[in-house]
């Protein structure tokens, strides 16, 4: 197992930062010379290039940036609310239940292909619906016009993985002991303070973990993004420039350089939730 | 007074139901406009409609005429039933050593393996592609088959070491004591105990491989070697510029539609698994 993970993790990786100070080609990567940090930084007929002076990078970390923020934040939100509906005990809930797991069930490239035939510009049901709602006086390119791409890539993610986070905090409702609540209906407690100050506080710990979780797969986010909006430097996120580099453009080095800084970016993450959560980490440990 | 808790609690009600009505209808609606729209062709297909109005296999028929998606469909399969069975014989003697052997480096390789697990696949993309041209897989299945590994493994062990750890000591003392090797300990006492957790491993697996699109993106070249994500994401039509999306969306349902009956099927275990992976760890 050991040997297999470091074949496919260890090795590659390692060769990857190697590659990323390299002149490396797709063509030949193995005839490459070794160029320093040119790849990330360099002076060159009086202008700076390189990674760290490519604009486009700096906005792919934008996208990136801004693409998690929000969408982990809606599905947050989105996802707490669609855990307390399923918590409650109500007729149809395991169809309910069902139903809310259909798009997690569904893979990411299919979903990105469904969506973008309804935020079809000419053609789609989202545009037809508003405009017979009156909400837009023309039809909008959702996925083409520079302003509203970023939001459709973030829609359509929400979309796919909220399941994901209601899931789990539903998994985090139900170990919640009744006698809490139990005793806050002695009280008199109404059903909003009970959700601030006996609910919130308990479920935090699975809220946060599942928050990490989202937010390092949001990081990375690669698949949606390629189908959903190609070539779009309005949405391109770390993932895609880096392979936008290493294969339309077969430039391994810059490419490798690319992925090498997400996966520092990635790495600190895992670091500080790592560290944060020491005492938790052992598999079982707290049943 | 009665009155008023009774419509109070009615207009409670109602606004419930609504909520879940609204919520079970984001879910699923695109789903439901993808079978719709997989049913049009021709002219009908550029007219929105949000019942369907008749049914057309034409779609369907097509997609498996003018693009290779049987054999994509036959690819996904080969390849995701490979990593599952190599990644769980793998995993389970891993989760085995992890969970009841103790020795030096066990958190150390625990932590290391959550960490992989949120790894981003591009950063081993530029080795993983010397690695394949170099064993001369590449555009083979077998280099999807190496790559996933990446992916499936550690969280497969982690799942299957959570679940072990739970499972009472006695059981192994017992067989120990009747002389039982620790292979024999594997595969007689804990693998008949172990179903549920290894269903739960296998369908996670199953799917994360059945889904991967960045490495089988990059690693095949022509379109009988893609599987099913990249044949989809990359299907085209007689003309450059208009995209088939009736075709498209049949092969979306026809590789979407036995994915969701599995997992409803076996929501509860999928369910566990992924509490298992994220919540405890």
């Amino acid at each position: 197992m050991i040997l297999v993970l470091a074949v496919v993790a260890g090795w590659p990786l390692l060769r990857t930062i190697w590659f990323g100070f390299t002149d490396a080609h797709l063509a030949n990567p193995g005839g490459a010379v070794w160029v320093g940090w040119d790849n990330y930084l360099r002076h060159e007929e009086d202008a700076w290039r390189g990674l760290l002076a490519d604009p486009l990078w700096w906005r792919a970390v934008g996208n990136t940036l801004v693409f998690t923020l929000i969408s982990v934040s809606l599905e947050t939100l989105l996802g707490l609310v669609i855990a307390l509906v399923l918590n409650a005990s109500f007729a149809l809930r395991g169809w309910v239940r069902a139903a809310v797991l259909v798009p997690w069930a569904i893979p990411t490239i299919v979903s990105a292909q469904m969506w973008s035939w309804i935020l079809n510009d000419q053609f789609g049901m989202l545009n037809d619906l508003l405009l017979r709602l009156g909400m837009i006086a023309e039809p909008l390119a959702w996925t083409a016009d520079p302003s509203l791409a970023l939001l459709s890539v973030i829609l359509v993610d929400v979309w796919k993985t909220t399941p994901f986070m209601a899931l789990l905090i539903l998994a985090a409702l139900q170990m919640l002991p009744r006698d809490c609540y139990d005793a806050a209906r002695v009280d008199g407690v109404g059903p909003v303070r009970t959700f601030f100050h006996i609910t919130l506080p308990l479920i935090s710990p699975a809220l946060l973990v599942a928050v990490v979780f989202r937010a390092l797969d949001a990081l990375r986010v690669f698949d949606l993004i390629y189908v959903l909006t190609p070539n779009s430097a309005q949405t391109m996120s770390m993932s895609v420039y880096a392979r936008q580099q290493l294969v339309d453009f077969q430039s391994v080095g810059a490419g490798s350089a690319a992925a090498t800084m997400l996966f520092f970016v990635v790495a600190t993450c895992i670091a500080v939730f790592l560290v944060a959560f020491r005492g938790r980490l052992e598999p079982g440990a707290n049943g | 007074m009665t009155v008023r808790i009774r419509t109070g609690s009615l207009i409670r009600r109602a606004l419930f139901g609504l909520l879940v009505t609204g919520i079970v209808l984001f879910a699923t609606f695109p789903l439901y406009y993808a079978v719709i729209t997989s049913f049009k062709s021709g002219a009908a297909l550029f007219r929105v409609d949000y019942l369907p109005r008749a049914i057309d296999w034409q779609n369907y028929i097509d997609v498996f005429r003018e693009q290779p998606f049987g054999r994509n469909i036959l690819n996904s399969v080969v390849v995701a039933t490979t990593v599952v069975a190599a990644g769980l014989l793998l995993s389970l003697t891993a989760a085995y050593a992890l969970a009841r052997q103790r020795f030096r480096g066990r958190r150390l390789l625990l932590l290391t393996l959550l960490a992989v697990t949120m790894f981003p696949q591009v950063a081993v993309l530029s080795g993983l592609f010397e690695l394949v041209r170099a064993f001369g897989l590449y555009n083979r299945l077998s280099s999807l088959g190496l790559s996933y590994m990446l992916f499936t493994l550690p969280f497969s062990v982690w799942i299957l070491t959570t679940f072990l750890r739970e499972l009472p000591r006695e059981l192994e003392e017992a067989a120990i004591m009747d002389g039982a090797s620790p292979l024999t300990i594997l595969l007689r006492v804990f693998a008949p105990l172990m179903g549920p957790a290894v269903v739960t491993t296998v369908l996670l697996a199953f799917i994360a491989a059945w889904n991967e699109f960045l490495f089988a993106l990059t690693f095949t070249l022509t379109s009988e070697q893609r599987t099913v994500p990249v044949a989809i994401a990359l299907i085209s039509g007689a003309s450059q510029h208009e995209l088939p999306w009736g075709q498209i969306m049949a092969a979306s349902v026809v590789v979407t539609v036995p994915l969701v009956l599995l997992v409803l099927v076996f929501q509860r275990r999928i369910i566990a698994g992924l509490a298992a992976g994220a919540v405890k760890g």
